[in-house]
C-alpha cells in the first residue's frame, strides 16, 4: 500500500449537523464531497496518515485570543469551538511529534474573526488559527511562528489579532481589496507600531493563475519565510481563489494548491473558506494531503481542468512581479519604515469602522497603542456599535514588558464603569486571563 | 438440529445442536491438502446416523479461500482499472495483467471522461493471448454509478470464466480496497468453486434438505449459491465464528471484551450493547485491505503454546510457537506447562512441565511454582494491556458531527467473556488483570463450532440518492433508477428496507423475515449559487445481525 514520507495527522471534521443557514454556503453539504474524495481514495488506509477526533475547544482558549462581546458563548456555537478544538487537536500532534504535519479540515472557518467580536464577519465568529497558535504557545513555549494565508479573501481578523505581535508574522496572498470583500489588505496595512513590518499583504489582482500564485510564493513568500526563520509555519488553507469558486475571480488550481504546499511545506495547515464545494474542495484537499504527507500529488486534477482555466495575462503577470518586488523590499527596510513611522510619538492611535456582514452591525474602533522598543505594547480599544453597545477593551501582550503591564492593570482599575454600558474587559496575557467589570 | 462446522488452521471443529444442548462434538486435523477430505469427515462423524430431515441448518466456515490467498495458490487475474484522475494507481497494480484505462466517474457519479473502446479492445487481446480466464474490473466512484465498469465488461469477449465487478463487492467507498478486493474474489473463484460443488454434491447424497450456508467474516452466513460469486466474503470467518459462538453462550446487552485464548493467539474483540464491533473499512488479509465486511478483531501473538524464554533477565512470552507443551512433547516450555505445574491442568507429561518452568525459573532465581504463577500473570497482564489499548484507540475514533462530538460516545466494557481452551483455569488471573469480572461459558472449548452453527444470513445494502440528478443509486445490486423531484428522506429508507427485504428473499429464502434496521443515514441540501437545487441522501441498511441465542428461544434448536 500507499507509505507517506511524512506522517501527516489529520483532522476532519465537516460538522454535517450546523450551517449558518439552509443554502449559505458555509452549510452542512460543504465538506460532504471532500469526505467523498478523501474516502474514495484510501487516504485513511495511507501509511503514516493518522485521522485525529476533534474535541471542544475551552471557553479560557477562546478567551486567551478575543474579547467576546457580551461573553464567549453568547457569540459561539458548539460547531465554532469544535473547529478551534480541531485545529488544537492537529497542532498538539505535531508538537508532540506524533506526527510531522498536520490538517485541520474543520468548518466554520475563522480568518475574518478580529480581537473583538461583536458578532459574525465573512462567514467567521472565532479565529480558530489564533486560537491554536496561542495555544501552542501557553503550552508549548515561546515559538515564533509565520502565518501564510492563501485564501482569496483578506483575512483581516487575523491581521488585527497580530497587529502588534513582533513572534507572529501574518503574510496574506489575496484578491486584491478593491474587488473583494472585505475591501481591506494594502501594502500600507504593515502591522502596529511595535510590529511594523510584521504584516504583509500581497493584493493579487483578479484572474491571477496558477503562474502568479507560484511566482509570489517562489519572490515573496519563501524569501521573507527565509529572512524570519520560523519555528512554526501555518497555512491558513483557504480555497477559494479556485478557478472554479462561485464567489471569487482567480484562476488557481487543486495541483497549484498541491505544488504551493509542498514548496511551503507548512508544519499545520488548517482550512478557511472555499466554496465550489464539487468543483474544487474534493481535489484541492486531496492534493495539499498529498503534498503534506509527501506523496505523488501529480495525477491530482480537476474533471474540467484545461491549461487555458488556470493561465493570466502578461500584464498580470508584470503587475504580480512589481508587488512582490515592492513588498519584499518594504520588508528587508521595515526597521527604516518603522523608525519614520514612530518618529518620537509616545503612543499611537488609529480609527476604525468595521462591519460585520452577517448581522449587518457596523462597529466603530478608537484603538491606541504605547510606543514600546521591548514588547507588544499596551493596546486598548475603545469600541461601540451602531446597535448601543460600548466597552472598552484593554489588552496586555503576552511578552509585555513591566511598564505596559502596570499601565493596562491602572487603566483597568482607573477605567470608570459607568462610561462604559457594557463593561470594560481587561484581557492580561501575561497571566493568562480576561478580567471584566 | 443445527450443525455448524469450524475450520481452522490446524483443527476443524464441529457440534451438533439439538434441544438447546450440545448434542455431540467432534473435532478434527484440518488437512492443508484436502479441505474437502477434512470438511466430509467432521461431518460424517456428526451426521452419523441422524436423520437428514431433522437438520434445520447447517453452517459452515471454511478457511479455503484463506489459504489459498495467503499461500498464493490462486488463479492469474487480469485487472482493468479505470482509475481516473488522483492517487497514483501503479501501486494497485496486483493482477497477473493490469491495463489502466481512460475514463472517469466524479464523486456524484457523473461520467467525467468517456471510456475508450479500442484499449478494451487491445486489453481483451492480450489477456485472450495470455490465456487469462479470471477478471476483475474496477472503476473509482463505480458504486456511485456502475455504468463505465459494466461498459467495460461488455465490450470484452464472451466466455471468460469469471468476472468481478468492483460495484458489487459493497457500496463503500475506497477505490484501493475495491481494486485488492475485487482482485482476490476472481483470484480465488476457481478453486473455492470446485470446493463448493464438492460440498454440494456431498450433501445431495446425504439427502440433507438444503445446501449448507458459508460463514463470513462479520458474523453471518451467505447461501452456497451466492457465495459462488462472493468467493471473497468467506475469508478469515474463523474469529467471527469465535464472537458469536461467545455471544450465544453468554447472551448480554452491556459493553464487554471477549477473548478467544487459543494456542498460539489470542483475539480480542469487543460488544457495544451486546452487539459486536466491526472493522471500520474491511478486514485486511495477506497484505491487502479489503471492503469485506468484518468484526472486529485483534489477533495478539499470545497463546497456550506460545514459546517462553528469558531474555536479558526478564520473561517473553510468544509470539511464536515452537511447537505444543513441553508436556505433550514440545521443544520449548509454554504457559500450558506453567497451568500444568500449577496443578490446573491434568495433561500430558507433568514432570517433563515443571523441568521446562523450572528450568526458565532458575534464569530468574524463581521457585518452580513462583515461575509459573509468574508466567500467568505476565500472559493475561500483556492480554489486558493490549485489550485497553485496543480501547483507548476505539475510543478516540473520529466523529463528524457536533452531535457525536457533545455524545463523547465511549465504549466501557463492564464485563469479559472468555472463551478458547484454557479459558476456565485463567479465569482468576484475568479478573485480576482487567479489574472486571470474568465470564468463561462452560462449553467455552467448542464456542467457535457453536457460534458457525448459530449464525444467521445477514446482508447490508447502500442507497444513495441524487435527486438533482434525478437518480437513485444500490451499487451491490446494480440498480440505477429515476426519482422524481420530491424524493425525500422517508421514501429512500423505505426504498432501502425494501430493496434488502427483497435480496434477503433471494439470497437466503429461510430467514426472509429477519429483522432489518438503518445503520445509517443523511439526507443533505445541495445548493447551487443561492437556491437549494435537490437532496443527496445517503442510506446504509442491514440484516440486523444476530446469533439464534443457545437456550430460550422460540425455535427448537
Amino acid at each position: 500500500m500507499y507509505k507517506a514520507a511524512r506522517r501527516l495527522g489529520l483532522v476532519f471534521f465537516p460538522a454535517f449537523d450546523w450551517a449558518i443557514s439552509p443554502t449559505h454556503p458555509e452549510r452542512e453539504e460543504r465538506l460532504l464531497y471532500t469526505q467523498d474524495q478523501v474516502l474514495e481514495e484510501g487516504i485513511l488506509d495511507i501509511d503514516g496518515i493518522y485521522e485525529y477526533r476533534p474535541r471542544l475547544a475551552a471557553i479560557a482558549d477562546v478567551e486567551r485570543v478575543h474579547v467576546c462581546v457580551p461573553d464567549v458563548m453568547s457569540r459561539v456555537t458548539e460547531s465554532h469551538l469544535i473547529a478551534a478544538g480541531g485545529a488544537i487537536v492537529a497542532a498538539e500532534a505535531v508538537l508532540k511529534g506524533e506526527v510531522d504535519k498536520a490538517f485541520a479540515i474543520v468548518r466554520p472557518p475563522g480568518h475574518h474573526a478580529m480581537r473583538i467580536v461583536h458578532g459574525a464577519r465573512g462567514f467567521c465568529n472565532i479565529n480558530i488559527e489564533a486560537i491554536m497558535i496561542e495555544y501552542i504557545r501557553r503550552h508549548y513555549g515561546k515559538k515564533r511562528i509565520a502565518i501564510v494565508d492563501t485564501d482569496c479573501h483578506h483575512g483581516d481578523g487575523s491581521q488585527d489579532i497580530y497587529w502588534h505581535d513582533q513572534d507572529t508574522l501574518y503574510i496574506s496572498l489575496h484578491q486584491d481589496g478593491r474587488t473583494l470583500y472585505p475591501g481591506t489588505g494594502f501594502l500600507n496595512e504593515f502591522g502596529g507600531p511595535n510590529a511594523y513590518g510584521y504584516n504583509l499583504n500581497l493584493p493579487l489582482p483578479p484572474e491571477t493563475g496558477e503562474e502568479g500564485f507560484l511566482y509570489a510564493l517562489e519572490h515573496f513568500i519563501l524569501p521573507v519565510l527565509a529572512d524570519f526563520k520560523p519555528d512554526l509555519v501555518i497555512n491558513s488553507a483557504g480555497q477559494d481563489n479556485h478557478y472554479t469558486d462561485p464567489i471569487t475571480n482567480m484562476r488557481f488550481s487543486a495541483q497549484g494548491y498541491a505544488r504551493l504546499n509542498d514548496r511551503l511545506q507548512p508544519d499545520i495547515a488548517v482550512l478557511e473558506g472555499g466554496y465550489s464545494i464539487e468543483g474544487a474542495l474534493p481535489y484541492v484537499n486531496v492534493g495539499i494531503i498529498l503534498a503534506l504527507a509527501g506523496l505523488d500529488y501529480s495525477g491530482i486534477r480537476e474533471p474540467d481542468y484545461s491549461p487555458a482555466r488556470v493561465a493570466q495575462s502578461p500584464r498580470v503577470s508584470d503587475y504580480i512581479a512589481r508587488l512582490c518586488d515592492e513588498t519584499y523590499q518594504a520588508w528587508q527596510q521595515r526597521e527604516t519604515l518603522r523608525a519614520e513611522y514612530v518618529r518620537d510619538k509616545k503612543e499611537i492611535s488609529r480609527r476604525r469602522h468595521i462591519y460585520y456582514d452577517t448581522e449587518g452591525l457596523m462597529e466603530t474602533q478608537e484603538e491606541t497603542t504605547l510606543v514600546c522598543d521591548t514588547c507588544g505594547g499596551l493596546t486598548w480599544i475603545d469600541s461601540r456599535t451602531d446597535r448601543g453597545r460600548h466597552i472598552l477593551a484593554i489588552f496586555i501582550p503576552r511578552n509585555a514588558c513591566p511598564r505596559c503591564q502596570e499601565e493596562g492593570h491602572a487603566l483597568f482599575e482607573r477605567a470608570s464603569a459607568g462610561a462604559y454600558r457594557d463593561g470594560i474587559y481587561l484581557q492580561d496575557r501575561v497571566a493568562d486571563q480576561l478580567l471584566k467589570k | 438440529m443445527f450443525v455448524g462446522l469450524d475450520m481452522g488452521g490446524t483443527h476443524t471443529d464441529a457440534v451438533l445442536i439439538a434441544g438447546g444442548r450440545i448434542q455431540r462434538h467432534y473435532k478434527t486435523n484440518t488437512d492443508q491438502a484436502d479441505y474437502f477430505g477434512t470438511v466430509t469427515r467432521a461431518l460424517e462423524a456428526i451426521l452419523a446416523g441422524i436423520n437428514p430431515s431433522s437438520i434445520k441448518r447447517l453452517n459452515l466456515s471454511t478457511t479455503i479461500c484463506t489459504n489459498a490467498i495467503v499461500t498464493g495458490r490462486t488463479s492469474p487475474v487480469g485487472l482493468l482499472l479505470e482509475p481516473g484522475p488522483g492517487l497514483n494507481p501503479a501501486i494497485l497494480a496486483c493482477g497477473q495483467k493490469n491495463f489502466i484505462l481512460s475514463g472517469s466517474i466524479d464523486h456524484r457519479g457523473r461520467p467525467a471522461s468517456p471510456l475508450v473502446e479500442a484499449e478494451i479492445k487491445a486489453a481483451d487481446r492480450e489477456l485472450q493471448q495470455a490465456g487469462i480466464r479470471h477478471l476483475a474490473i474496477v472503476g473509482k466512484f463505480s458504486t456511485r454509478n456502475p455504468e463505465h465498469e459494466l461498459g467495460i465488461k461488455e465490450a470484452l469477449s464472451p466466455g471468460y470464466d469469471f468476472i468481478t465487478t468492483g460495484h458489487r463487492l459493497s457500496g463503500r467507498l475506497n477505490f484501493p480496497r475495491r481494486v485488492f478486493t475485487a482482485y482476490l474474489n476472481s483470484a480465488v473463484a476457481a478453486t473455492y468453486s470446485s470446493f463448493a460443488a464438492a460440498i454440494k454434491t456431498f450433501t445431495a447424497k446425504k439427502k440433507l434438505p438444503f445446501a449448507p450456508d458459508i460463514l463470513k467474516a462479520d458474523g453471518g452466513t451467505l447461501s452456497l449459491e451466492a457465495s459462488l460469486s462472493l468467493p471473497v466474503e468467506t475469508i478469515l470467518s474463523g474469529p467471527a465464528a469465535s464472537i458469536m459462538g461467545a455471544l450465544a453462550l453468554v447472551p448480554t446487552s452491556q459493553d464487554a471484551i471477549i477473548l478467544d485464548i487459543g494456542g498460539t493467539t489470542t483475539d480480542i474483540a469487543f460488544l457495544a450493547g451486546g452487539v459486536p464491533l466491526y472493522e471500520p473499512q474491511g478486514i485486511n488479509l495477506g497484505g491487502y485491505p479489503t471492503l469485506v465486511r468484518a468484526l472486529f478483531s485483534y489477533s495478539l501473538g499470545l497463546g497456550g503454546d506460545s514459546c517462553l524464554r528469558v531474555k536479558e533477565g526478564r520473561l517473553t512470552i510468544g509470539p511464536d510457537r515452537q511447537g505444543p507443551a513441553r508436556a505433550l512433547g514440545g521443544p520449548a516450555a509454554t504457559p500450558t506447562d506453567a497451568l500444568i505445574t500449577l496443578g490446573r491442568l491434568d495433561l500430558g507429561d507433568k514432570a517433563a512441565a515443571r523441568q521446562g518452568i523450572a528450568e526458565l525459573g532458575d534464569k530468574l532465581g524463581l521457585s518452580t511454582l513462583n515461575m509459573a504463577a509468574a508466567t500467568l500473570q505476565q500472559m493475561v497482564g500483556e492480554i489486558a494491556r493490549q485489550s485497553r489499548a485496543l480501547l483507548d484507540k476505539i475510543n478516540s475514533r473520529p466523529v463528524y458531527t457536533v452531535r457525536e462530538v457533545l455524545a463523547g460516545k465511549q465504549l466501557h466494557p463492564v464485563q469479559v467473556i472468555v472463551i478458547g481452551a484454557p479459558a476456565p483455569v485463567l479465569a482468576d488471573e484475568l479478573e485480576a488483570a482487567f479489574g472486571l469480572p470474568v465470564t468463561v461459558p462452560n462449553l467455552a472449548g467448542v464456542a467457535n463450532a457453536i457460534g458457525a452453527a448459530l449464525s444467521q444470513p445477514t446482508t447490508e445494502l447502500t442507497l444513495l440518492a441524487d435527486t438533482e440528478q434525478g437518480l437513485l443509486t444500490v451499487p451491490e445490486e446494480g440498480i440505477r433508477e429515476k426519482i422524481p423531484a420530491g424524493y425525500n428522506l422517508d421514501r429512500a429508507r423505505n426504498r432501502a428496507l425494501e430493496l434488502l427485504r427483497e435480496r434477503l428473499v433471494r439470497l437466503a429464502p429461510e430467514v426472509a423475515g429477519s429483522e432489518l434496521e438503518v445503520v445509517e443515514e443523511q439526507s443533505f441540501n445541495m445548493v447551487s449559487g443561492f437556491y437549494t437545487t435537490g437532496k443527496n441522501i445517503r442510506v446504509k441498511v442491514q440484516v440486523k445481525p444476530r446469533v439464534t441465542p443457545l437456550k430460550g428461544d422460540a425455535d427448537d434448536v
